[in-house]
């Protein structure tokens, strides 16, 4: 056989891009992610604000707006806060293909997504699915209970909770602090890491009460704030977040409440409508991100409220499309498995600098900010739901002080080749 | 001190607040013996009008308005949907009004969507109703409104509890409703056939009564109290799709606590249930503390046990239903009914 010139070039041109092919088998993809989250019911307002930032970014870092160079696309799908609601709506998503699901409210119901997704995969190989956690913070679900299959993108309740009690062990006129929590696995945490805490670092403090209530469940809070007024609690530290905290904020203002509240969650739907100018300088909010942190995540805050007419506040969903398209840069390809691995232990950039998803226990290693309710002014411009008030930074602490040691002992799949 | 007042003026608003819920409910139960199990619903309705209404005309004129639009949707219920059913016995009838609840919460969540509506009490009902100050030397203060600040220091000398004015509203308009209901069923000629009505309905319409537009009436006036508890409750507490659910439940345990048809029975469970769910609250004792204050020698291991440890306020939502069966074993006709049904 002979082969002309033509031929031969043509050959050797497709032998030597053979090994490139794979280096840009994902470009142009699509990822498809299913967000699990109450979108009906008294937590609805936060559930649709984080599908419509995730739709948001989703679209901001789609395309030439990742290096991996692929396409985001959301499903949203309503749990209705409830577990079994959440696992149906992951058999359908997985049913439809999707192979990567996010969910963030209730820890309780992440703990049931990590069961399932464990039993899914190791039943069907080839279909594997990664969870994705943007907000359920129980420290359980990176230690006790942590999976390979599970990354966290917010800060867990022990680190929170460290950065809080730094802050709090250098302010004298804390004496009394009265602890009120959700009745599940979320509350039951910020409770016991509380008085573990300041138990350590400010000894004379005393818990002069703590109360935990059903979640999402109670319209009236006056009879709990009777209680905290009556225990001459100086400080409220909560990790109540939805309408848990706008009520509780609510019927304490109502009531004439003076003290200072510790909050993680001061920032989200309802809440700063509720603080109003009657909080300002008593409310504290701990967390990874915060309403003024400039650059380029000012602008995105800004085109997201003129967009929606809402405030953006989830930062841990950028993490994750930032994660994502690293990660599928240097896995090129978008299979859940290689993708998995290739997360686990990546450093990255993200809005704060550099983060670390921490190999060890899939816990997001990243910096915390305390902010305080104050009136918004030239340094700190942007006010959440137009109450001409806002979180203004108190204190910023580095990944390395709010980290906190993992006893998990992770179940790491074989690498695929 | 100044605890417990708050906590008991807590109480009693929100009992009152169910009693204006449970005084229609139980009027139509001792008329047609129905259990109108879409009575919650128009309380719902209430508030979601309440909501829409005041958009339009404001808050005090929807107060008014709103209760009359929801009478007159549970007078034509009754017309042209209960009555109908009325001759096929209670079943269809509670099925009928089951159907109802259903139907009302759908349109609802079709209507304003599926999460809560922003529905505030307006700018005079925002503020407080009283104070009182806790002095340092244990005395007690009081000012009308809201007290100056500086008399309350965040951690000053002087505690101050604000009262909101809300629940003082709730307070008064469910007092005088219950002074006009009272008056209306034993003074006027009105409430003397209602009363007829209610004993012997055949008698009552051989005398020449209308007896079925009397029951319309009951029933559009049991939905239309509903419907005004719907506009102050919402704007006190919150507007949402899962309102009915949750107060019905507790209402239907007022009902039947109180006596079935007992107007009387139903203030006084009202008012109980309020008072005690809100102290229930503020009460850490749990099983363990008791026994242990009962000189019962408990071991470390057993104090630590969760079931040792469940304290009464984590119980507090359960106690109403807790004493709904207590009520059904010890008394089954209720704290003051007088028929058993």
């Amino acid at each position: 056989m002979k082969l002309t010139r033509r031929e031969l070039t043509a050959a050797a041109l497709l032998t030597s891009a053979l090994p490139a092919v794979p280096a840009w088998a994902q470009r142009g993809e699509t990822v498809r992610i299913a967000l699990i989250d109450p979108q009906s019911g008294l937590m609805g307002p936060v559930g649709i604000n984080q599908l419509r930032s995730f739709q948001f970014f989703a679209e901001k870092f789609s395309g030439a707006g990742n290096p991996a160079g692929v396409r985001f696309e959301i499903e949203g799908f309503d749990n209705k806060l409830s577990a079994s609601e959440t696992l149906t709506a992951m058999q359908a998503a997985i049913g439809r293909g999707i192979r990567f699901i996010s969910q963030g409210n209730s820890s309780g119901i992440a703990g049931a997504i990590i069961e399932a997704v464990n039993r899914h995969n190791s039943r069907n190989p080839g279909q594997e699915v990664v969870f994705l956690n943007h907000s359920a913070v129980d420290p359980d679900l990176t230690n006790s209970r942590c999976s390979f299959w599970h990354f966290r993108f917010d800060a867990d309740t022990s680190m929170k909770m460290e950065a809080l009690t730094t802050f709090i062990r250098g302010e004298p006129t804390i004496r009394r602090v009265f602890l009120i929590n959700q009745n599940y696995a979320h509350g039951h945490q910020v409770a016991r890491f509380a008085k573990e805490m300041l138990a350590r670092k400010r000894p004379d403090i005393q818990i002069v009460g703590e109360d935990l209530h059903p979640l999402a469940q109670v319209r009236d809070f006056a009879p709990y704030v009777a209680k905290i007024m009556a225990s001459g609690a100086d400080s409220v530290i909560t990790g109540n977040w939805g309408s848990d905290l706008t009520l509780l904020i609510r019927a304490a203002n109502d009531a004439g409440y003076r003290g200072r509240f510790f909050t993680y969650y001061a920032g989200v739907t309802g809440t700063p409508t509720a603080l109003g100018t009657a909080s300002e300088g008593r409310v504290y909010q701990i967390a990874y991100n915060h309403y003024n942190m400039g650059g380029q995540m000012q602008t995105w805050m800004n085109e997201f409220r003129q967009r929606f007419n809402d405030d953006f506040f989830t930062g841990s969903i950028i993490h994750i499309l930032n994660a994502l398209g690293v990660a599928m840069q240097n896995a090129r390809s978008t299979n859940a498995v290689r993708v998995a691995h290739a997360m686990s232990g990546l450093r990255f950039n993200s809005f704060s600098g550099p983060v670390e998803m921490r190999r060890a226990d899939h816990q997001l290693q990243q910096p915390l900010f305390l902010t305080r309710w104050q009136r918004v002014d030239a340094q700190h411009p942007y006010s959440p739901e137009n109450t001409g008030m806002t979180l203004a930074l108190v204190r910023r602490f580095d990944a390395y002080v709010a980290s906190t040691p993992t006893s998990c002992a992770m179940q790491r799949p074989a690498a695929p080749v | 001190m100044e605890f417990f007042i708050i906590s008991l003026l807590n109480g009693i608003s929100f009992g009152l607040l169910l009693f204006m819920l449970s005084s229609g409910l139980t009027l139509i139960f001792s008329m047609m013996g129905v259990l109108n199990f879409a009575h919650a619903s128009f309380y719902m309705v209430g508030a979601y009008m309440g909501f829409a209404v005041s958009q339009i005309v404001g808050f005090w004129a929807a107060l008014l308005l709103v209760p009359l639009l929801v009478g007159l949707l549970g007078a034509l219920f009754e017309k042209y949907s209960l009555r109908k059913v009325h001759k096929y016995g209670h079943v269809p009838e509670l099925m009928v009004t089951f159907g109802l609840s259903y139907i009302i919460l759908e349109l609802v969540q079709l209507i304003w969507g599926r999460i809560a509506v922003e529905f505030r009490p307006p700018e005079l009902l925002q503020g407080s109703a009283f104070t009182l100050l806790s002095q340092p030397d244990g005395s007690l203060g009081f000012a009308w409104g809201r007290a100056a600040l500086e008399q309350c220091q965040p951690l000053g000398p002087a505690i101050c509890s604000l009262f909101p004015a809300t629940r003082a509203f709730i307070m008064g308009v469910a007092l005088l409703m219950l002074v006009s209901l009272w008056l209306l069923i034993t003074r006027t000629r009105v409430g003397l056939v209602i009363q007829a009505a209610l004993k012997h309905p055949e008698m009552v319409e051989a005398l020449g009564h209308n007896v079925p537009r009397v029951f319309m009436l009951v029933f559009g006036a049991g939905t239309g109290l509903a419907g005004l508890a719907g506009v102050m409750g919402g704007s006190t507490f919150v507007t949402e799709p899962a309102m009915a659910l949750t107060l019905g439940a507790i209402v239907f345990v007022v009902v039947v606590v109180g006596g079935l048809g007992s107007l009387a029975g139903a203030f006084l469970a009202s008012l109980l249930i309020g008072v005690m769910q809100t102290f229930a609250v503020a009460i850490d004792q749990s099983l363990g503390s008791m026994l242990l204050a009962m000189g019962v020698a408990l071991s470390a291991e057993a104090q630590a046990h969760e079931l040792m440890r469940f304290t009464l306020s984590k119980a507090a939502p359960l106690l109403p239903f807790l004493l709904l069966v207590l009520v059904l074993i010890f008394r089954p006709h209720g704290l003051l009914g007088n028929r058993d049904h």
